[in-house]
């Protein structure tokens, strides 16, 4: 099981660590941050590393590396999933992820992580949970505990830990009782210079924000429930009802979590919402070349594209950028060779051009590789596959909740090749 | 997941929503923090927290313990402080309570003797009404791993475990393990062990999770202990509790489960169908999982079952989904991908595009996808694959390109039909003139040279204007390698590789043997012009180099030039065998085991557990269940399961780098020499060959016979080339080479041997009486590992015969037609037509009385006729059946006395080396030999096509014509077919 935890930053400072078992030394990380030197990016620092008596198994996550220390034979995503169950519990309880906020809330942050895990068995990681055991900070909270001398260390056993639905505290009450739904698609795709869509797939979320009191039941349908491919659900999610009438039904957690995540496969023909016109030629002689890209608008479904954005990884020989953008700005980083070109929304009378003229290192030869674009954009009111929310219902309780769907689609690893 | 940050921005309802968390913790962030226990001076921060934990004031003790936790997780030593801290410990308020006990888990080991102190506290804390404080106190006792403190935690722990309160139980239940770790004997003596098996049967299934977890735990360091006894019944109490726990306690459950061997078809399909929901998780780990135990499972399906076809249908998705998650994630995914593919390739093999590479993917998701990409490559999709292939060849990473290029040359040797795109999009990217892009297709199109022999070789002139540019060893010896190999094509070979020879001694060994072999093999395709440069070469090798493979290479060329310049030419001339698609494949054996290991750290590295998991942690080898039919007992041939501990690692090239030596050799086609007797009979070539290499060796070993056998024992490179056929040694070599010799007989893996297997003459299976005047005749043979039934058709009637169809009752081993009977033309009077037909071993399965018997029926236009015949069931014994010395050794005590039989084989006069090169010849590998007192005792192994290992001891005495075989089997009934057989082949 989980053995240890180190937090380390990038610049490889170990500043929390965490013994479940016995204490193992923190030069076991001298493995870590040896393959951490070695990898051109933190991105690229393997996950699972082999030391003579330990495996070590990290993920990078908010510019920090969360290390654990396994001894024994453990499933490695069972240990990447917690790792990243950490690093949630971190952004929930203190709003953010990051070195700063863990060091100022050191002892809450070791609290918490103790209560997670037990002799490296995960115990209690529901955020409903652990908020009954150690109640996140607030202002107020932390005045009274000084008046009074109390704590934030709850001294009565959750009440969701045993129950069957351990992810719903008892007694919730709410004066504005809510139930909120976004359904948030990300298209994942490669285009080929051609602007051919060589892979394309939607990966949907539906996120919760439920503040009702008591116990709800609640029934969430889909007009369309058979486009996904594939689903995966929070826990509260009754199955059988999915399997038999494609309907969720489920008592929620209270407040935020993912109703379910899904998977619309290019089988289905993703749409895509922009093309992008580009042209970039370096010349012969070396000394420089062109850069030309016009991004237009495509199948929208009637709805405006926003907050596009193009970034283009320049190839490593490139000294400096003379462009001129029609629309928006753009900014050349020459130490990660990034060209970020910000447009915001899409005018289809109007396409926005960036182009001009690209200058190499003295000397350098004509770049071998392609710079390749990654496109970022939103669509509000829009779920890209047509999904559909068709109603809600609530059974168990008496009162009649405030219910509402939003709909976004966003680019998620959207890659044109050059 | 990406984190949806636009989650609170709900039109219209902003306003509600204002006092989320976030906002105030920044605020409350900013004015209490803890970064203030870290401004304590330097000078004297001990001596001043000792005084404030001495305090009266309870708020101030709390914030004394909270610097001083603060000072222990950023990595100081605050050890000094425990009698201090130890102090805080009695107290009514639950935070500074777990505070200390923070601080005591720490620190306890190091101070024992201060720890004890402790004690009371717990005992009392374990009484307490409040099942928080219970489960609390019980277990930070048992985090403390002080010897003196366990023997007081016995009592309490024994009534948590026995505690109203699940919460406490399930605590308890960790507690166990974690005391197992400490004292395992005392866990053992105090029963602990039979109360965590009852808490399986517990009515709350997150005590039933925790319970799994620990006996999971404690039972891999007790491989054999039988802790998790699996039974139908505890199966049910899994799979109930399954529904109901966490998704951690899933996990546990899931891998569990994993270990279980059902009963039959039945029982396998329905904790199948129990298991399918949790495809769905959103945890990723319960996903793999899930997968694992479907993977196991199923192999016990039959492939006919409708749900069988479901089910494969339902695990691509939940897999596809895995690849959308955190690259991390993707990682592990995709290692397990690999295995999957590689045992169930239709499971994925519509998805190829999921695989294609991303722009922003780490390097290590990309390496993983490309070579998953190779494993699905097809007919049907290899031009979208070689499209992106040549899209990563011009990506900056130049270790992703080099394997994208790599990967374009594994796909003209697996897909056939594309090699000509292959080598057109290799050249082109030769024509970049990027140094190791060029380097990289060199080394890839040498391959493809040798699979597809005199039909690319028009490239070879390009090829060689990237000569100067080659400084890779790999890139260069392929180069030099095609120079020879294309000798006559190639003009000024003779330059080229002259030009080569001039640093010879600064080349690195792969070089300097290929450049060996290539002007060898030059001198005897041009021998007037290059003889001064072949006995450059000779000299350079022999004498003036220090490496022995080197020279032993050279010793054999030279000697063979010298003696017989045709035998040489057909030594190191001769036709090279294929080379095989996917060489990089793991190893069958291996892949099972691995299979049961889906989302383990073997999975991720593709070794057996037993490979590197830390110390003696005994690990059993784990196998995929055969298929049983519900009536049938379990024999579950296991025999194979200790695939011993060092685990071949897939080879990343596509032939092995010796493959020209290994080739040349390979090719001797050497009949088997004898120990004793005179050698048998052999065509006058194969003597030839024999003569050759025997002389040679034999007067080579007169000179040095300790180095040779030295280094022949040592060195890979040559070791592989004998070991193949190993009886090819003179007698006179066996004692000094010894050691060496028994190296070799492991390296030589069952590889093309002279011996054919053995058929059994055509016998008539229906007369024509009975038959309507159809008669069949045939007989059953293994041809290239295709089980074929040969047949021999004839119309004795007076009209014509047409629609001829075959089909097989169910028989024990599962045979079916592959295909359908291919008889095309009509049949007419009088007329005989042969057919063979190629046959699966997967069809139903059913035992048959004698196991060899199969009842087939034919039809033809006239009517529809039965008979049965019988098989050799040497036909069905497969050519990876060669195990492990270990293992056998292994196996062998492991079957349990009762199954042995023995057998005599009177009148056969083979000597014992011809009676294992004749029984290898039908599959049945000698592993090892063994001589006492006069008499041979060959070590034999054999695996059947459905997974049975049968082992076999066969000893020979000289001059006595009776053979004593012992055969030894997890199913013994197979041993009198077995029996059969050897007589049958060695008779024949």
């Amino acid at each position: 099981m989980i053995h240890s935890l180190f937090l380390i930053n990038p610049s490889g400072d170990i500043f929390l660590e965490k013994h479940w078992k016995s204490v193992v030394s923190r030069s076991v990380c001298d493995y870590f941050l040896e393959a951490k030197e070695k990898a051109l990016e933190p991105e690229d620092v393997p996950p699972v590393i082999h030391t003579p008596h330990h495996y070590l198994i990290s993920i990078y996550r908010d510019k920090l590396f969360f290390l654990s220390i396994i001894q024994t034979e453990v499933p490695p995503l069972f240990v990447i999933e917690f790792l990243h169950r950490i690093a949630e519990m971190i952004q929930d309880y203190f709003g953010e992820c990051s070195e700063t906020v863990v060091k100022d809330n050191m002892v809450m942050v070791y609290e918490l992580l103790e209560e997670m895990l037990d002799n490296g068995f995960p115990l209690a990681t529901e955020s409903n949970i652990l908020k009954e055991m150690i109640r996140p900070p607030t202002i107020l909270r932390s005045v009274v505990n000084t008046l009074t001398g109390t704590s934030n260390v709850g001294d009565t056993l959750p009440t969701g830990q045993l129950s069957t639905i351990p992810w719903r505290r008892a007694g919730v009450k709410y004066t504005n009782n809510e139930a909120y739904f976004d359904v948030v698609e990300e298209i994942d795709a490669i285009l080929d210079q051609s602007g051919t869509t060589v892979f394309a797939e939607i990966q949907g979320v539906v996120e919760a924000c439920v503040k009702l009191s008591g116990m709800p039941d609640l029934t969430l349908s889909f007009m369309n429930p058979r486009l996904l491919d594939d689903v995966s659900f929070h826990p509260c999610v009754r199955y059988k009802r999915w399997e038999s009438e494609r309907v969720l039904s489920f008592i929620p957690p209270d407040g935020n979590f993912t109703l379910m995540t899904y998977h619309v496969n290019a089988q289905n023909l993703v749409a895509i919402p922009v093309y992008v016109k580009q042209s970039i030629s370096f010349f012969e002689s070396g000394s420089g070349g062109r850069l030309d890209v016009t991004v237009g608008p495509k199948q929208t479904m009637g709805k405006t594209v926003e907050g596009v954005m193009v970034t283009v990884h320049m190839p490593k020989t490139i000294l400096s950028v003379n462009l001129t953008a029609t629309q928006g700005s753009y900014i050349y980083d020459n130490g990660t060779k990034l060209l970020v070109w910000d447009i915001g929304k899409l005018n289809p009378q109007k396409l926005p051009n960036l182009r001009g003229s690209l200058s190499l290192q003295a000397g350098a030869p004509k770049p071998e590789e392609n710079p390749s674009l990654n496109i970022d954009l939103k669509i509000q009111q829009l779920a890209i596959s047509g999904l559909k929310v068709n109603r809600l219902d609530m059974f168990g309780e008496k009162y009649k909740p405030f219910k509402g769907v939003k709909y976004i689609t966003k680019a998620g690893k959207f890659q044109v090749r050059t | 997941m990406p984190v949806v940050t636009e989650l609170f921005k709900w039109e219209g309802t902003k306003a509600k929503l204002n006092t989320h968390f976030a906002t105030e913790n920044r605020q409350f962030g900013s004015k209490m923090t803890d970064s203030k226990y870290f401004t304590t001076t330097k000078k004297g921060e001990i001596f001043e927290l000792k005084a404030e934990l001495n305090s009266d004031k309870k708020e101030k003790k709390k914030e004394a313990v909270k610097k001083v936790i603060a000072s222990m997780t950023v990595g100081k030593d605050v050890s000094a402080l425990f009698p201090d801290v130890v102090n805080c410990m009695q107290t009514d308020n639950l935070e500074l309570k777990k505070l200390v006990y923070l601080y005591l888990m720490n620190y306890a080991k190091s101070q024992p003797d201060m720890a004890i102190m402790a004690v009371n506290t717990f005992v009392k804390d374990c009484e307490d009404p409040n099942p928080l404080i219970r489960a609390l106190a019980v277990r930070t006792m048992g985090c403390i791993r002080v010897d003196k403190i366990t023997e007081y935690l016995c009592e309490p722990l024994r009534k948590c475990l026995k505690d109203e309160d699940p919460y406490v139980r399930k605590t308890a239940a960790v507690c166990v393990a974690k005391l197992h770790d400490i004292n395992a004997q005392l866990v053992e003596d105090q029963g602990f062990l039979d109360t965590l098996k009852d808490l399986i049967s517990d009515s709350n299934p997150m005590v039933v999770a925790n319970a799994v977890a620990a006996l999971s735990e404690i039972a891999e360091s007790h491989p054999n202990s039988n802790l998790l006894d699996l039974n139908p019944q505890s199966i049910n109490k899994l799979l109930t509790a399954l529904n109901e726990c966490t998704e951690w306690g899933q996990i546990f459950i899931l891998d569990c489960l994993a270990n279980y061997t059902p009963r039959d078809d039945r029982e396998s399909q329905s904790i199948c169908e129990r298991v399918t929901p949790r495809l769905s998780h959103a945890n990723s780990a319960v996903v793999l999982s899930a997968v694992k135990v479907l993977m196991k499972f199923m192999e016990m399906l039959p492939k006919d079952l409708d749900y069988y076809g479901t089910l494969l249908k339902k695990l691509a998705p939940p897999l596809v989904t895995l690849l959308s998650a955190e690259p991390e994630l993707q990682y592990v995914a995709l290692r397990n991908i690999n295995l999957i593919v590689q045992k169930r390739p239709e499971i994925l093999k519509h998805e190829m595009k999921v695989f294609f590479v991303k722009y922003n993917d780490p390097i290590y998701v990309k390496l993983e996808k490309l070579d998953i990409m190779i494993r699905l490559a097809s007919q049907a999709n290899i031009a979208q694959v070689l499209a992106e292939l040549k899209e990563y060849a011009t990506e900056v990473d130049v270790d992703f390109v080099r394997k994208a290029v790599r990967a374009i040359g594994r796909c003209a040797i697996k897909v056939e039909q594309s090699a000509e795109r292959c080598v057109s999009t290799l050249l082109d990217l030769i024509q970049t003139k990027v140094n190791y892009v060029v380097q990289e297709a060199i080394v890839v199109i040498k391959d493809i040279f040798r699979k597809y022999p005199n039909k690319y070789e028009s490239v070879i002139a390009t090829l060689c204007e990237n000569l100067d540019s080659l400084d890779e060893p790999e890139a260069r010896a392929a180069m030099i390698w095609i120079v020879g190999e294309y000798a006559e094509r190639i003009d000024n070979a003779d330059e080229l590789l002259e030009s080569f020879l001039e640093g010879f001694h600064d080349e690195s060994t792969q070089v300097q043997l290929q450049l060996l072999t290539a002007i060898v093999k030059l001198f005897l395709k041009k021998p007037t012009e290059t003889q001064e440069l072949v006995q450059q070469v000779l000299s350079l090798a022999t004498q003036d180099s220090d490496n022995p493979d080197l020279r032993d290479r050279g010793y054999i060329y030279w000697r063979l030039l010298s003696t017989d310049p045709v035998a040489a030419k057909e030594v190191v001339l001769a036709e090279k065998p294929l080379i095989s698609e996917e060489t990089d494949l793991i190893e069958p054996t291996l892949l099972e085991e691995l299979i049961c290991h889906i989302g383990t750290l073997a999975s991720v590295y593709h070794k057996p557990p037993s490979a590197f998991v830390e110390g003696s942690r005994g690990v059993m080898h784990r196998r995929l269940p055969a298929r049983t039919g519900s009536g049938e007992s379990t024999e579950s041939p296991d025999v194979g399961t200790a695939a011993g501990g060092s685990a071949p690692e897939a080879a990343p090239s596509i032939i092995p780098s010796q493959g020209d030596l290994l080739g040349d050799l390979l090719n001797l086609d050497i009949a088997p020499s004898t120990t004793t007797g005179p050698p048998p009979p052999t065509t006058g070539m194969q003597m030839g060959g024999m003569d050759l290499l025997g002389g040679g060796l034999d007067s080579l070993m007169g000179d040095e016979s300790e180095p040779l056998g030295g280094d022949i024992g040592g060195s890979p490179a040559m070791g592989a080339g004998f070991g193949v056929a190993p009886a090819v040694m003179p007698a006179s070599l066996n004692a000094p080479v010894g050691g060496g010799l028994g190296d070799l007989f492991d390296l030589g893996g069952g590889v093309g041997m002279p011996m054919g297997a053995y058929i059994p003459p055509k016998t008539v299976w229906l007369p024509a009486m009975k038959a309507k005047g159809l008669e069949i005749s045939g007989t059953f043979a293994r041809r290239a590992g295709v089980i074929q039934m040969e047949l021999i058709l004839t119309n004795k009637a007076m009209s014509v015969m047409t629609d001829f169809a075959i089909q097989f009752n169910r028989n024990s081993f599962g045979l079916a037609p592959a295909g359908p009977l291919q008889v095309l033309t009509p049949l007419g009077p009088n007329q005989t037509i042969e057919v063979s037909l190629p046959l699966s071993t997967v069809g139903p399965v059913m035992k048959m009385e004698p196991l060899n018997n199969l009842q087939v029926a034919v039809k033809n236009n006239i009517d529809v006729f039965y008979f049965s015949c019988q098989y050799p069931i040497s036909m069905l014994f497969v050519e990876d059946g060669k195990m492990e010395r270990q293992v056998f050794l292994a196996t062998w005590k492991d079957i349990p006395n009762d199954n042995e039989s023995q057998f005599q084989i009177k009148d056969c006069h083979l000597n014992s080396d011809a009676a294992s090169n004749k029984l290898q010849g039908s599959n049945i590998f000698t592993i090892a030999k063994r001589t006492v007192e006069g008499q041979d005792m060959l070590y034999m192994s054999i695996k059947l096509s459905n997974g049975i290992w049968v082992l076999a001891e066969l000893r020979v005495q000289a001059g006595n014509p009776n053979y004593t075989i012992s055969l030894k089997c997890r199913a013994p009934e197979v041993s009198q077919c077995v029996f059969q057989c050897y007589e049958a082949v060695l008779k024949n």
